[in-house]
């Protein structure tokens, strides 16, 4: 448990004027589940985004299971094992469930350079498809257009996505987000199946999601990482309650 | 080639880039404030034209012709906006493509059906007519002077305007960021209506000018709408200051295409231009859009 | 600009799954059927001019479903179609003149021609989105036909005239009846390899591009590949159609290339509807048979056509095959999803 699969090291960008990662480092270990908490504005989604690849940072390297992956593009990441979800769910409107996952299968499975079988006929896409689907609770709804699904089937459609695509880690930004409390229930459930197989690095606002999850917590402001440790040492630290968690409450 | 040549050259091809900045600049703004593609901005240069062209035919007067067809060409670009373009402020730019090549079709039309087939001369009066010797084997046409100078002098007004007005300041934040400028309280959409009306009053002026040099006939508004096309592409959507350099870089990489090159080679010299622009910089000169 | 191309595409994306081959194909059997009797009808009514009229739709509709998978499904609004339909033609017409009659190797090279000019400008115009990529294929299609306007070695603004007979594997190419025929035959085999292709997984990648970009990337997939190879397999077969056009009227001018010609394709395109392989070709028909129309009427016929294609964006933006699945599965909406 103790290996690292993911290491950052003195990452910086700026946009314009605004330094919105600074000096930022962090260790992530083998199949952990670590939050990313902090107040709004501290730089969590675009850290996110310099992990995945659709911002390049101006500092610093980050290091991915052993391979330097600092200015590697997104598609380039994925096949390296980065999955992710975003803040604003990113599915295919016009396809169905089904598609959408089997569209992150065929990636895992080479080129799509293939012009003349069916893909909604092909049994090496749609049977892995349905597995992802069925471990998040959408085998039902295999065959809903993404864009009927519900807001929160939505999110889960996006982890089926993710797992399709065989990660080594999964980035989740604010998964809880508009979610009703049976939603977020349900997808704390379906995290907490997922904790310890997969690599989890997620940005959380809920503190109940946080606190039950994490195996680990950082703490982000302003940019950097001002604290890291289990959620009782998160908690118990007078750095972070001065800084983020004296906002909250 | 010589000095003479050269030097004549490159007149013409200051003055074919001021065309091109007056046909561009409204395009170019109308594109960063309302992310609206006009292909029919060519009809209201086609327009221009046709009234100067008409008014000098009845009056004999080139000043007169300016300042009917100018306003006609504002007054046609507003009726079009308020009529049929603002229903497609919001929609795809496919839809917009279409609409406003619909609008071409039918606009060629009825020009032709007003004014017939035929093209029509716009003989310029005497003392626009002849030429000035500008060195002492040198000699160029007035006319082309004047174009030249009243392009420089609507440039100069435009970017005084731009960047020295309170209301420049709300072109700029519209065409930059809209969503920002309305956040701040700014009226977009009346703006874009102000910028509208003057693009297509700056269109038609063009008009006006090319009359006496090319034909005034249907469809010339089609050739010039391209080329003012490739100025915003290359002077960066929403950029004034992009489709200023970008005009004169057309109109000069245009005009020594034509006299260095076989015609064929020379009429694709400025696709070259902007294709190896593009490749190094894919949003233009002057990206005004991050 | 991101979320306007998005708007774009996600309708006609919407509606692509979830069929079986055999009713996919329905529609594309009763239209090729329908057209297969035009010689029939034609030498029956004593009008046998409409064979050549019908060449030239069944031309124009290969070009257009080419130009769909494009549009419709890879969500790029491309103006410069027309340039590589044309280059097609004048492809086949300059080897021509220079003594090369034989159709298997004027065809192939046509294809390949605008298959090569396709990648070559594709590969700069995608490098931008949205408005900046209609704007740069405007302008390159205008590059092709000023090229070819300025070509007086090969006609210039007039054209070029194929006087020499053609051969098909070294016979020669039949009356007007033979030329439809060959013509039809292309357009179907067009419409099932279209087919095919949209519910591949190629086409399950540019459906997916189109509608979210960043969703494609982000599993692993880079986006810019297949759409270059789209726009280039379109190119090549808008190359096709150019052949065929110059092979059924022994002609080519550049007038057949100008933007306009472009927005015609679009026009039909959209008419017919994006949402499905055959529905271009159907817009097709009906364009070219109303441009007929209104210029038999009257000569200022570019008037109620450009006011007619204003209206179909404002009020038929699904186009005619979305309005024929509505009212055959009788909902009166959109019945295709």
């Amino acid at each position: 448990m103790t290996e690292s699969i993911l290491q950052v090291v003195g990452l910086g960008k700026r946009f314009g004027g605004l330094q919105v990662t600074r000096d930022l480092s962090l260790d992530i270990r083998r199949h952990e589940t670590h939050a990313l908490i902090g107040p709004n504005g501290a730089g969590k989604t675009t850290f996110i985004n310099q992990l995945h690849g659709g911002i390049l940072p101006d500092a610093g390297t980050i290091r991915f299971d052993g391979v330097e992956i600092t200015r590697e593009p997104v598609h380039r990441r994925a096949l390296l094992g980065v999955a992710r979800s975003f803040q604003i769910t990113s599915i295919v409107a016009g396809f169905t469930a089904l598609q959408n996952v089997a569209l992150a299968v065929q990636a895992r499975q080479g080129h799509s350079f293939r012009f003349w079988k069916r893909a909604d006929d092909d049994r090496r896409l749609q049977e892995p498809a349905m597995e992802c689907l069925r471990l998040v609770n959408l085998g039902g709804r295999a065959q809903t257009m993404a864009a009927h699904l519900s807001h929160g089937d939505r999110r889960q459609l996006e982890i089926a996505i993710a797992l399709a695509m065989e990660p080594k880690l999964l980035l989740l930004d604010e998964p809880m987000a508009g979610m009703g409390r049976d939603e977020s229930q349900r997808l704390v459930q379906l995290l907490k199946s997922l904790k310890g197989r997969y690599t989890i690095v997620m940005v959380e606002h809920d503190m109940d999601a946080v606190f039950s999850l994490a195996d680990r917590v950082s703490v982000l402001v302003r940019g950097s990482v001002i604290a890291t440790g289990t959620p009782a040492e998160i908690s118990a630290d007078p750095a972070v309650q001065a800084a983020y968690l004296g906002h909250q409450h | 080639m010589t000095l003479n040549l050269i030097i004549e050259q490159v007149l013409n091809g200051c003055q074919l880039g001021v065309m091109l900045f007056m046909m561009s600049a409204g395009l170019t703004l109308v594109f960063g404030i309302m992310n609206l593609i006009n292909l029919a901005h060519g009809s209201l240069y086609m327009i221009g034209a046709y009234v100067a062209a008409s008014v000098l035919a009845a009056t004999g007067s080139f000043l007169l012709a300016v300042l009917v067809a100018v306003p006609a060409a504002a007054a046609v670009g507003y009726a079009v906006d308020r009529i049929l373009l603002r229903h497609f402020y919001r929609r795809s730019h496919l839809d917009q493509t279409l609409a406003t090549f619909g609008l071409i079709l039918a606009a060629n039309e009825l020009v032709r059906m007003i004014w017939g087939a035929t093209p029509l001369a716009m003989p310029l009066p005497s003392l626009l007519a002849g030429s000035v010797s500008l060195l002492p084997d040198l000699q160029y046409p007035v006319f082309r002077l004047v174009v030249l100078a009243v392009g420089l002098v609507m440039a100069g007004v435009l970017y005084v305007l731009v960047t020295h007005t309170r209301g420049g300041m709300w072109v700029r934040a519209g065409a930059s960021d809209r969503t920002m400028a309305a956040a701040l309280g700014i009226d977009v959409s009346r703006v874009f209506s102000v910028v509208f009306v003057a693009g297509a009053a700056l269109a038609g002026l063009a008009g006006v000018m090319a009359g006496p040099i090319l034909a005034v006939q249907v469809g010339m508004g089609e050739p010039i709408l391209i080329l003012a096309l490739v100025v915003v592409v290359v002077g960066g959507l929403g950029s004034i200051r992009g489709a200023f350099v970008a005009a004169l870089l057309i109109g000069l990489g245009d005009t020594f295409g034509r006299v260095l090159l076989h015609p064929a080679l020379g009429s694709m010299a400025i696709y070259v231009i902007m294709a190896a622009l593009l490749a190094l910089r894919p949003g233009g000169l002057f990206p005004s859009h991050a | 600009m991101l979320d306007n191309s998005q708007q774009t595409t996600l309708r006609p994306s919407a509606s692509w799954s979830g069929q079986q081959s055999l009713r996919r194909l329905a529609p594309v059997i009763i239209l090729v059927g329908l057209l297969a009797l035009v010689p029939v009808l034609a030498e029956g009514l004593e009008q046998p001019f409409l064979i050549r009229v019908f060449t030239r739709v069944v031309v124009f509709a290969i070009a257009a479903v080419s130009l769909n998978i494009v549009l419709g499904v890879a969500g790029l609004v491309s103006l410069m179609h027309a340039a590589l339909f044309g280059l097609g033609g004048y492809t086949v017409a300059i080897l021509a003149e220079h003594g090369t009659t034989e159709l298997l190797v004027l065809v192939p090279a046509a294809v390949l021609g605008s298959g090569l000019a396709a990648a070559v400008f594709g590969l700069i115009a995608l490098r931008t989105t949205g408005a900046y990529f209609i704007m740069i294929t405007l302008a390159f299609n205008q590059m092709f036909f000023y090229f070819f306007v300025a070509l007086e070695r090969y006609g210039g603004e007039e054209g070029l005239q194929v006087f020499a007979p053609l051969d098909l594997a070294g016979m020669a190419l039949g009356g007007r009846t033979t030329i439809f025929y060959l013509c039809l035959a292309v357009l179907l085999a067009v419409l099932v390899a279209g087919t095919r292709l949209v519910d591949s997984r190629f086409g399950m990648v540019i459906r997916a591009a189109a509608g979210n970009d960043r969703r494609v990337s982000s599993v692993g997939i880079a986006p810019l590949s297949y759409r270059l190879a789209v726009f280039v397999i379109a190119g090549a077969v808008a190359g096709l159609a150019g052949a065929l056009l110059v092979v059924s009227q022994t002609f080519i001018s550049p007038a057949e290339m100008s933007w306009v010609r472009s927005g015609d394709l679009i026009v039909m395109v959209v008419l017919g509807g994006m949402a499905t392989v055959w529905g271009p070709a159907l817009g097709a028909v009906v364009f070219l048979l109303l441009e007929l129309l209104l210029s038999a009427l009257t000569i200022h016929w570019q008037l109620p056509f450009g006011i007619i294609i204003i209206l179909l964006v404002l009020f038929l933006r699904d186009g005619l095959a979305n309005l024929i699945g509505a009212l055959r599965s009788g909902d009166g909406g959109r019945g295709h999803d």
